[in-house]
Formats: C-alpha cells, sequence, structure tokens
C-alpha cells in the first residue's frame, strides 16, 4: 500500500479528535474523508500533513514512518479550504515558492511554473497578485502550488467550500481530470457528500472521530453498512420497522408487511429502520413481487426534468421522498391526492439500529436541491 | 470545525527565552521610571513634630502637595474642564455621527477629514492659531478668564475629535439605526427624544471608553493650557518641577493614578460591556 | 413607522433629493465648532505665513525658514523623531512578537497591551519629571551606578538633556503605540500561512524572511512613520526636560507665541506649517501603506 494509516488517535485535551483510523490507500487512488463538522476527517489530514502529531499509530508513505517526521520534510503538498495563498507574492512566486524553498535553480522554477500554469489554465496570471483573482482562480493556484514540489501525496482540506456553487461544480471536475492526469495519491475532505461521490475511488465516512464505513462511492451509496452512513450520504428515506422474520427478511412498517432481498442481521422482534431509495419507488401496485405502503401526497416539488413528490406514510410519522420524470403530457399529483407506492424488494435496506448515533442530518437538508 | 478545537501546535509551556527577556527588557523600561519617581517622592523628609527628628522615607511630599491650594485647585479646575469637554465633545459629535450616518452619508469623508485633522496639527501649532484669533480685539476672548476656559474646551473638544468621533460611530455602527430610530418615531418620539432614549443609551459603552480617554488626556495637558495661561494641573506641574524637588514627584505619581484610573475605567467598562451584549449577539 | 410619517412633522427616513440641503444643516453646529476652533485658527496661521507684517503678499517667510537657528531646529527635531520612532519601531515590534508568537502566559500579555493603552498617553510633563527621577543628576538609576558600580553617568557623555536623551523619553510613548498597533497585525497572519509554507519545506525562519515579515512590512514601516509624526509634534515633554536648550521645532515655536523671538511674525507662521507639512506628509504616507496591506489582506 502506498499511503497507509494504522490505529491513528489524536486527543486534545478532553476530547478524542480520532478515535483509532486505519486506512490503506493505493498509488494514484483519490480517498475522500466524508462526515459532518467536528467528526475528526480534517484532524486525521493534518496529521498526515504533520500540522498535528499523532498520539498514536503510524502513518507510513511508500512504506517509510513518517508520524514524527517535520511538516517541513514530508513532500506532500496540502491545499487549504481558505487558499492561504501568501498575499506579498505573485501567483508565480507563490507556485514557485516551494521550489525556491528546495534550491531549484531559477532556470528550472519557471519552467516548471509555466508547466503548472497551463496545467490549471491560468497561463497568462504568473504576475498577478492574489487580491486580483477570484476565489476559484486563488483555489487553483494554490492546488498548482501544493503540485508544484512534486508531492508523493497530495492533501485536499475542503478546497471547495468556500466557493459558489457553480465554480465549485467545474472546480471538482477540473481537479479530478488533474489527479488523474497526474497519477497522484490524493486525500480528500469534504462534508459534501454529493462531492465525495463524484470524485473519488474510495470513501471513507467518518462521524465522531471513528470510521462508519469505507468503500466504493456506489458501496456507500447503494448498501450503507449503518444509519449513519444511510443518513448522511445521499437522500435515502429511512423509517421505522420492526423485524419480523429475520431469516426471511421481513420486517413490518404501518401494520404491512415489507420484504427484504435477503437475510436481516437485527434478531426478529427488534426494531430497525428502514431505508428506501427515492428512484426505486414507483407509483402504483408496481411488480407482483413488490413492496406497497399507502400515504397521502404532503408536498411536490418540480425540480426540472425530475419531479420530487413527497408522501406521507399512513401509519406511521414518516415522510418518503420519491422521484419521477417529468412528463408534460401528464399533471403530478396534488397535494393531498391519496398514493399507493411500491418498491422491489432490493430497494429496501435493514439497517441495524443504533442508539447512540447521535444527532444526524435530516436527510432532508442533505438532498441535492 | 476540527481545526478550531486545534491547540497551538509545538508551542512551548514557556515561551522561547528570547520572548522572555524582550519581554522582561521592555517591562524593566516601562517600571523602572515609575520606581524611580515613586522612590523620589518618597525622599521628602517628614518632620517629626515632637522629637525634631527627620524620618525619611516618608509620605511628606504628597503632603505638601496635597496641602498646596494651588495644586488642589489646578487639579480640579483641569477636572472640571475635562469634565465640561467631555460634555460638549458628546453633545457635538453624537448628534453629528448620527446624522452623517442616517442622513447625508455623502458629508461622511469631510466630517472624517475635519475630525482626523488634530492628528495632522500639533497643539503647539493649534494653540498658535487660536491666541492669534482670539486674543487681539475684536474677539478678545482671552483677556478674560471665562473667555479663557472658554476656548481652552473648544481646543480639547478639537483634540478629542478622533478618539470620540471613532467610538462614536463604531459604536452606531454596531447597532442599527435606520430600524431603532424608526421604531422610536412610530411610538410617536421627535428627534431629540430618539437621540436621548434609545441612541445615547445604546452607544453608552462607546460613549464611556471615548470620555475616559479624553479625561486622561485633559487631566494632564500641558502645551495649549500653559500657553493661554489657563492655571490648570499641566501647567502647575511644570512649575513645580522648576522649582521643588520632591513635590514634583507625588504629583507625577498623582497624574500617573488618575491616568491609570481613567484607563482602568475603560478597561472595565470593555468587558462590561462585551458581557452584557454578547448573549444577545449570540445566534 | 405609519404612525411616525403620517405625522407632518415627523422628518422622513429617506430624504427626498430636493431635502438634501436641508439635511446638511443638521451638520451646522459642527461645522462651526470646528471652524471656530480648528479651521479658522489654521486658515489664520496659513494665510498669516504667505503676509508680512504689513498684510502685503509674500513669500519671504518661506525663504526665512533657511535661517541656520530654524534648519537646526528643524533638523533636531528630525533626528529626535527619527531616533524615537526607529527604536520605537524595532522595539515595539519585538515586543509585540515576543507577546504575540513567544508563548508568554496570557495574563503578562494582556497586562502589556493594558498597560500600552495608558502608556501611549502618558506624554507631557509627568513623563518628563519621571525621566529626571530616573536618570537625572539626581536620579535613581544615576544613583545606583555611581554608588553601587562607580560608573559616572556624566563621564560615559550621556545626558538626558540631549538628543539622545528626550528621544530615549519619547519611547515610553512610542513603543507602546507601535505595540497597539502592531499586535492585532501579527495576530492577524492566518496560520494557513504558515501552515502551507512548511507544507513547502520552508523552515521557521524562512517563513519569517519570506512570508510574515514582507507582509507585515507595511504595517511596520506605516506605524514608524506615524510614531515620527507623533514625536514630531511633541512639545510639552522635549519643553519640560530641556527648558529649550536644544531648539526643536515645537519648542521654537512655543516660544514664539511667548514673545516673538523670530523677530519675525509670519516667520513664526511659515514655521507652523513647516510641521504641518511634515506631519501631513507622515499621516499621508501611513494610509497610503495601511490601505497597501489592507488589500493585501482583503483576499
Amino acid at each position: 500500500m502506498f499511503l497507509s494509516l494504522s490505529g491513528i488517535r489524536k486527543q486534545f485535551g478532553d476530547h478524542v479528535a480520532v478515535h483509532s483510523f486505519d486506512l490503506d490507500a493505493a498509488e494514484g487512488e483519490f480517498v475522500s474523508f466524508l462526515g459532518p463538522s467536528g467528526c475528526g476527517k480534517t484532524t486525521t489530514l493534518r496529521m498526515i500533513a504533520g500540522f498535528e502529531l499523532p498520539d498514536a499509530g503510524s502513518i507510513r508513505i511508500a512504506g517509510e514512518e513518517i508520524g514524527r517526521v517535520p511538516a517541513n520534510r514530508r513532500n506532500v503538498g496540502m491545499v487549504f479550504q481558505s487558499y492561504a495563498l501568501f498575499p506579498n507574492m505573485s501567483v508565480a512566486d507563490n507556485i514557485a515558492f516551494g521550489l525556491k524553498m528546495r534550491k531549484v535553480p531559477a532556470a528550472e522554477r519557471k519552467a516548471r511554473v509555466a508547466e503548472l500554469l497551463e496545467l490549471i489554465h491560468l497561463p497568462q496570471s504568473g504576475g498577478k497578485y492574489p487580491y486580483e483573482l477570484s476565489g476559484g482562480m486563488q483555489q487553483r493556484v494554490a492546488l498548482a502550488r501544493a503540485l508544484a514540489i512534486r508531492p508523493r501525496v497530495l492533501l485536499l482540506d475542503e478546497p471547495l467550500s468556500a466557493l459558489d456553487a457553480k465554480i465549485r461544480l467545474s472546480l471538482r471536475q477540473e481537479i479530478r481530470a488533474i489527479q488523474r492526469q497526474l497519477g497522484i495519491t490524493t486525500v480528500y475532505v469534504t462534508h459534501d457528500q454529493e462531492e465525495a461521490l463524484s470524485l473519488s475511488d474510495r470513501i471513507v465516512v467518518m462521524s465522531q472521530g471513528r470510521i462508519e464505513q469505507t468503500g466504493t462511492p456506489s458501496e456507500i451509496y447503494n448498501a450503507p453498512a449503518t444509519e449513519f452512513v444511510a443518513r448522511f450520504v445521499g437522500t435515502l428515506n429511512l423509517l421505522p420497522a420492526t423485524v419480523t422474520d429475520a431469516a426471511s427478511g421481513r420486517v413490518r412498517i404501518a401494520g404491512r408487511e415489507l420484504r427484504a432481498a435477503s437475510a436481516v442481521e437485527a434478531p426478529s422482534g427488534s426494531s430497525a429502520t428502514v431505508a428506501l431509495r427515492p428512484e426505486a419507488i414507483v407509483i402504483g401496485d408496481g411488480g407482483s413481487e413488490a413492496n406497497r405502503l399507502d400515504g397521502s401526497v404532503s408536498d411536490v416539488t418540480f425540480l426540472g426534468s425530475i419531479v420530487r413528490i413527497r408522501v406521507r406514510v399512513e401509519g406511521v410519522d414518516a415522510v418518503v421522498a420519491l422521484d419521477t420524470f417529468n412528463n408534460p403530457h401528464e399533471a403530478p399529483p396534488r397535494i393531498g391526492d391519496h398514493l399507493r407506492l411500491a418498491f422491489p424488494p432490493e430497494a429496501l435496506l435493514v439497517l441495524p439500529h443504533a442508539p447512540d448515533a447521535g444527532p444526524v442530518a435530516g436527510d432532508e437538508s442533505l438532498a441535492p436541491a | 470545525m476540527t481545526a478550531a478545537v486545534t491547540a497551538p501546535r509545538r508551542r512551548r509551556r514557556w515561551g522561547s527565552p528570547w520572548a522572555w527577556l524582550i519581554f522582561l527588557l521592555g517591562v524593566s523600561y516601562f517600571v523602572i521610571p515609575l520606581i524611580a519617581t515613586i522612590e523620589f517622592s518618597l525622599r521628602a523628609a517628614y518632620k517629626d513634630p515632637v522629637t525634631g527628628e527627620f524620618i525619611r522615607p516618608s509620605l511628606a511630599a504628597y503632603e505638601l502637595v496635597l496641602k498646596d491650594p494651588k495644586f488642589v485647585g489646578g487639579l480640579l479646575t483641569s477636572f472640571r474642564i475635562a469634565l465640561i469637554t467631555i460634555a460638549v465633545s458628546l453633545l457635538l459629535l453624537v448628534p453629528t455621527a448620527y446624522w452623517v450616518r442616517l442622513k447625508v452619508p455623502r458629508a461622511r469623508p469631510v466630517v472624517e477629514l475635519i475630525t482626523l485633522m488634530p492628528f495632522v496639527i500639533p497643539p503647539v501649532v493649534l494653540v498658535f492659531g487660536l491666541i492669534r484669533i482670539y486674543a487681539p480685539p475684536p474677539l478678545a476672548f482671552l483677556n478674560s478668564t471665562f473667555g479663557t476656559e472658554a476656548v481652552l474646551v473648544g481646543a480639547y473638544v478639537v483634540l478629542s475629535f478622533p478618539y470620540m468621533y471613532r467610538a462614536v460611530d463604531t459604536g452606531l455602527s454596531t447597532i442599527d439605526l435606520r430600524t431603532l430610530t424608526e421604531a422610536a418615531q412610530s411610538l410617536g418620539a421627535g428627534w431629540p427624544r430618539v437621540l436621548w432614549s434609545v441612541i445615547f443609551p445604546n452607544l453608552r459603552g462607546a460613549l464611556l471608553s471615548g470620555a475616559f480617554l479624553t479625561l486622561a488626556i485633559v487631566m494632564g495637558e500641558y502645551t495649549i493650557a500653559s500657553f493661554m495661561g489657563t492655571k490648570t494641573f499641566g501647567p502647575y506641574l511644570s512649575l513645580l518641577g522648576q522649582n521643588k524637588a520632591y513635590e514634583p514627584a507625588a504629583g507625577s505619581i498623582i497624574s500617573f493614578a488618575i491616568t491609570w484610573a481613567a484607563m482602568f475605567a475603560i478597561v472595565i467598562i470593555g468587558r462590561a460591556n462585551r458581557g452584557r451584549t454578547q448573549p444577545a449577539g449570540a445566534p | 413607522m405609519t404612525a411616525g410619517s403620517a405625522t407632518s412633522e415627523a422628518p422622513g427616513i429617506r430624504p427626498a433629493p430636493r431635502r438634501v440641503p436641508l439635511a446638511w444643516l443638521g451638520l451646522l453646529p459642527f461645522l462651526l465648532f470646528s471652524a471656530g476652533f480648528l479651521l479658522l485658527p489654521i486658515a489664520f496661521l496659513v494665510i498669516g505665513s504667505f503676509q508680512t507684517s504689513t498684510g502685503e503678499p509674500t513669500l519671504e517667510n518661506y525663504s526665512g525658514l533657511g535661517d541656520p537657528y530654524i534648519v537646526a531646529a528643524f533638523w533636531n527635531s528630525v533626528t529626535v523623531s527619527l531616533i524615537s520612532a526607529v527604536g520605537g519601531g524595532i522595539g515595539g515590534f519585538l515586543l509585540a512578537a515576543a507577546v504575540v508568537r513567544g508563548g508568554l502566559p496570557r495574563p503578562l500579555r494582556t497586562g502589556l497591551l493594558t498597560f500600552s493603552g495608558v502608556a501611549s498617553n502618558f506624554a507631557g510633563v509627568p513623563l518628563a519629571l519621571a525621566f529626571v527621577f530616573t536618570i537625572g543628576n539626581n536620579g535613581l538609576i544615576t544613583l545606583i551606578l555611581k554608588d553601587v558600580f562607580g560608573v559616572s553617568l556624566k563621564a560615559t557623555g550621556f545626558t538626558i538633556y540631549s538628543q539622545l536623551g528626550i528621544a530615549l523619553v519619547y519611547l515610553y510613548f512610542q513603543l507602546p503605540l507601535m505595540l497597539l498597533i502592531v499586535a492585532p497585525a501579527i495576530e492577524g497572519l492566518r496560520r494557513e500561512w504558515r501552515e502551507a509554507a512548511e507544507n513547502m519545506g520552508a523552515t521557521g525562519r524562512q517563513y519569517w524572511r519570506h512570508i510574515a515579515f514582507p507582509i507585515l512590512l507595511p504595517t511596520l514601516l506605516g506605524t514608524t512613520i506615524l510614531l515620527f509624526g507623533n514625536a514630531f509634534g511633541a512639545q510639552a515633554t522635549a519643553f519640560q526636560l530641556t527648558g529649550g536648550t536644544i531648539p526643536l521645532v515645537p519648542v521654537v515655536i512655543g516660544a514664539q507665541i511667548r514673545g516673538d523671538v523670530l523677530r519675525n511674525q509670519g516667520l513664526g507662521y511659515a514655521m507652523a506649517m513647516g510641521m504641518v507639512l511634515v506631519m501631513g506628509v507622515m499621516i499621508l504616507v501611513y494610509v497610503w501603506l495601511r490601505r497597501r496591506s489592507e488589500r493585501w489582506l482583503r483576499s
């Protein structure tokens, strides 16, 4: 493994920021740390950079232990949320700074700066000062600056969260393209699940200093390991349920018997949380194998090509959101309409109940609007 | 953010030795003259009325200055002039700053330029001009004690402009002037009432800071007062310094104490004010 | 609000364009006061500096500034101001760096900053006296040096009644002023800059040399210039200390106010204008440097 963290722990006073962190990343892999504020993702990143020293555990790059190496000798590149460009230096000087510290000859520095300016599509901006650039441009310069020293690992700490939505999207694609082009091992910290899903080879979901799940975007999204992951990632609908028959994967919601595709881990009779993906739900009776729920429409949101309908399920205090494609010839349901919803057993995930999961943002606030 | 929890890195528990060295040098420079002045003020001998012996160190110098009617008179005059200066400064600058913010924002550069001018005009130049205008007729105010004090107050108000206007303006920027004014007016209050009952109380902290700073400056002011020939504290202390040995030391210590008290008042007001506004301001 | 605007007496909140001149009337008390106690006196000096004693327009007064005595006064003032500004600038910066970044216990730093707020206003008679009691002929330090170490301060050639001595006294308000302005600037150095520098291989020294110091430089220079103006305008301290034996510009102007020592009214005005000019230029440079660093830090 190229970048390897094992048993990393960090404590600030009484507060344990990171409990026990393990990660193995292959060379060229793009790994995201995803989680809410204060989950320990940034602290972990800062330990890789050398700004914090771990209390326990080891950090290795290409087999070399770097946990105690000073930050200025680690040769990892870092991009900060606030850009952190040096305001007294031109763009070119900012990019060349690391090379200057390494006593690279001036001519070579110049060539490398030109190369990087080309890479970030700002070939003419070398003489400008940071305050003359927009936020997006500044962050591209910061990326170039971090890459200039040909770091072994690239670290990005919420690089897009200070930018506005449109630039965030385009810069996201640019970062991914540059990363692929250079094949550089990258760790990306974010609290935005969409960013993590679209960028990463692998995602580490964190909460309260612990890893909740590590997996590919598809694994994280389609098979969340915990209720926290289900809530935090994507737009899953969550419903309270009781396990009636664990072996055959049967649960009860609002007096209705529903089937999952496989056996349930939780014992029969225990309560559980059921997750439904909105894109798997259809209006109507569905196929013969389908699970069904009844409810009334509480809200209809027109999102362009998609119409999102929220349905209050009868008998439980829960709202289920589903997406239908916009059909100009068919009027969407109106608020108050009674609807029957159907979904296949594969779309139903039974999550183990985590009573101490702590406060978790509801799916509505995290749904991409 | 996790970052917010992060402790400063690699900070040695007791700080760097260089920092200590610089700090101690600085503190010695600041403290030694104070100690020397105190020591000097205690050198005056006290004659025991019974035995006739001379006792040193003693508080005799303090006793002398505090029994000196001119010293106490100067102190009181300075205090009175400081209070009048503060009152005039507030009455002049609060409505002006308020008016500029609310009604004539275009006048802001003009008003700011005027209030900053005392930074460029040294007191000695200001008093030069004042004397040339107010000593000869037709405006010979400086011929009477009252007229002189009036001009002195005018000069001190000008000296207070930079501090006071900034304090008031910063204070105003923290409250929603327009809404408060509209709310007060909707309840039937006229302009004077709005200023007195709504704006002044909301600016209390800022105004008190400006007021105490003005107090500190006026209490020790020498240049303008001495050229105008008023019998305030500064010129009298200067006179003492030329003619007496130990009394001026005692006088200086008293002067420092007054400045300190005024400045401490500002700090305490600042703290109390923060305590008062923070819970309301926090989300 | 509806009630307020319904009454015809209550002035509207948003003035209609035609009422703007009326709104300016609200500034009348302030403008009149400033005219009486600031603008007219200065205008009087300005006009007087371009007039002969009989009121004829002339530039003679300004050419009179070339008089050796006046040149010496300006030269003395510049020397004293320069020493105290550079000394205060460097010392104040070191002190600020020590208390902000030196890892000293927090109460010490709060204490020093509070003290600085007071001491930056300590100029004047008491300050001059305090130094006389310290290193004057009978001062505490003078006596200790003589009695304990057998060193005569006089023999070293140093006296408080010299240019260097005056500058040393001025430091008492210069250092705190520098500290008060520079400490927040040092605090404003963002942690990410240091981390970014470190991340790219810079040592702590290289970070200071290439990043922190250049970022602070406009503030340091600007404040030093402010200190220069501050010292240049100080009259009371110098007068109390030297009683006019060392001619400084404010002291000479003071003497001119008391009696016509220059044998020419207009020359005194011109000297005052020269002083205002020096102060004005200093403030302008300060403002310009300040803008520059604010522009950098805005991003």
